[in-house]
């Protein structure tokens, strides 16, 4: 789908990126993981269009370039616009596009019940939970049916709980859609659980330094899988050896 | 509690009047309550004609504020180029006392009506257009970069996002620009008043202050105090209407 080429990125005097390259393959699930101030979401940002690199190329294969909202982007915050309801929220990108209301209703009715949060149309952000606001934001960016959902550590304000289940949703939601997701996180555990490559970046500057590949089943049954601990061992062990080099 | 203001002024009133009696100080020095009633009701119309004439002039002039307050505020949310060029007029035009160029203004407009609103108009801008300004510039980063992802141009990122997101700025500026709209207009119907031109509460607290008619001049500025408590809780009751079905109020 997408190769990222020796990308690099400046800001002013701070190298935030260099020599980035990694493929992206159409249907992955890719985690981008490592400390605070290692480029990950810069990284996003640059695959999103909203950024671009001062070196280096973003490849997309042909049929693959990205037109308007076939790239769904999840922020850390919910990002809602607070005097919309949830429904009006989920329906924004199609209201940009120019899609009418009675065109985008049934849709915008689906990607909410994809979340589970049919019955919450009219809901108010500040009306629901934090989890439930996290789901309206993913419902957003799965509106208009984007072959590529990139994700900036969406989970990371939410309790434990939820967290779990917004993890589990996620993976549920990632096979039956089958789009590609290139996931932002800090967390070893949600890595682990949620990567099909995991992909271990370190700071000053921002780098890869190598990749991990997960053979876990998808699923909430992998948290008791033995292969999950050794695979979090395994990650805290190469992140560790990497941050010492 | 809910009471205590009303309960606080009533004490203050008796409080005076009595004062007032006891010392026997004349009501051209200072009137009491009952004085300040009493040269009400001997010309409750002149008075409440000359409170309509000010309010007149305040509500056209914050209409006017506020329309051209919204309008540079987006102006130069939009433009680097029109910022910099306005916004540092509009601070002098902040700064500026109204009392040192109302003269001018009152003999450059001409028509006493609409020099009266220029005054009132200048008094009343900065707050709103200041408020506006900020308003639409705190929609979240985050926000505007996912109005970018889905292709949004600057006038649906304006419409769906950097208006709404302004409007409470915009209400809360309104707010203190009705207030400032008030001042802006006695203080213009004071200058015009000493040229002569007679209209507004202003110039009858002129006229009373000549004639020594003191308790006269206390009514019109007890008028003036009700007119502007009322634009305040006028223009908070408009902010809660409008901000109500956004669940904001």
């Amino acid at each position: 789908m997408l190769q990222i080429d020796r990308v690099a990125r400046h800001f002013g005097t701070l190298e935030a990126l260099r020599d980035i390259s990694l493929h992206i393959a159409a249907g992955d699930f890719i985690v981008l993981l490592g400390p605070s101030g290692c480029g990950k979401s810069t990284l996003l940002r640059l695959i999103a269009g909203l950024d671009q690199p001062d070196a280096g190329r973003l490849i997309w294969n042909a049929g693959h370039q990205p037109k308007t909202g076939e790239i769904g982007f999840v922020f850390q915050d919910a990002t809602l616009l607070p005097w919309a309801n949830a429904f009006d929220n989920v329906y924004l990108p199609l209201r940009i596009a120019g899609t009418s209301r009675n065109d985008a209703t049934p849709v915008v009715r689906e990607a909410l019940r994809r979340v589970h949060l049919d019955g919450f149309e009219a809901s108010r952000p500040r009306q629901l939970s934090g989890g439930m606001r996290m789901r309206v934001s993913i419902a957003r960016a799965l509106v208009t049916r984007p072959r590529l959902l990139l994700m900036d550590e969406p989970f990371a304000a939410l309790d434990e709980f939820t967290r779990h289940k917004l993890q589990e949703d996620l993976l549920t939601l990632w096979s039956e859609l089958r789009c590609t997701v290139v996931f932002v996180t800090h967390s070893i555990y949600e890595a682990a659980f949620l990567a099909r490559r995991i992909v271990l970046m370190t700071p000053r500057p921002g780098r890869i330094d190598h990749e991990i590949a997960s053979l876990l089943r998808p699923g909430a049954a992998a948290r008791f899988d033995p292969a999950y601990a050794a695979l979090v061992a395994q990650v805290t062990r190469d992140m560790q050896r990497a941050l010492a080099a | 509690m809910k009471y205590a203001p009303a309960l606080f002024g009533l004490a203050f009133l008796i409080i005076w009047e009595a004062a007032v009696r006891i010392t026997d100080v004349p009501s051209y020095l200072i009137p009491g309550p009952l004085a300040i009633i009493a040269a009400f009701i001997a010309d409750p119309v002149g008075l409440l004609l000359s409170l309509g004439s000010t309010l007149l002039v305040t509500l056209v002039a914050l209409l006017v504020a506020a329309l051209l307050g919204v309008l540079l505020a987006i102006g130069i949310a939009s433009s680097r180029l029109l910022a910099a060029a306005i916004q540092p007029w509009a601070v002098i035009l902040q700064v500026t006392p109204i009392v040192a160029i109302a003269p001018l203004i009152i003999v450059w407009v001409g028509d006493p009506f609409a020099s009266l609103v220029v005054c009132a108009t200048i008094v009343a801008f900065f707050p709103v257009f200041a408020n506006t300004v900020a308003g639409l510039a705190s929609a979240p980063a985050d926000l505007v970069d996912l109005f970018r992802l889905y292709g949004a141009n600057r006038l649906t990122t304006l419409w769906l996002l950097r208006l709404p997101a302004a409007l409470p700025y915009f209400l809360a500026g309104l707010r203190i620009s009705g207030g400032l709209a008030l001042v802006g207009a006695v203080v213009a119907e004071f200058v015009a008043g000493s040229g002569g031109f007679a209209s507004g509460l202003a110039y009858r607290i002129l006229e009373a202050g000549y004639r020594l008619q003191i308790p006269r001049m206390f009514a019109a500025l007890v008028l003036l105090s009700l007119a502007g408590i009322a634009i305040n809780f006028g223009l908070g009751a408009f902010a809660g209407f409008v901000m109500r079905p956004r669940g904001e109020a």
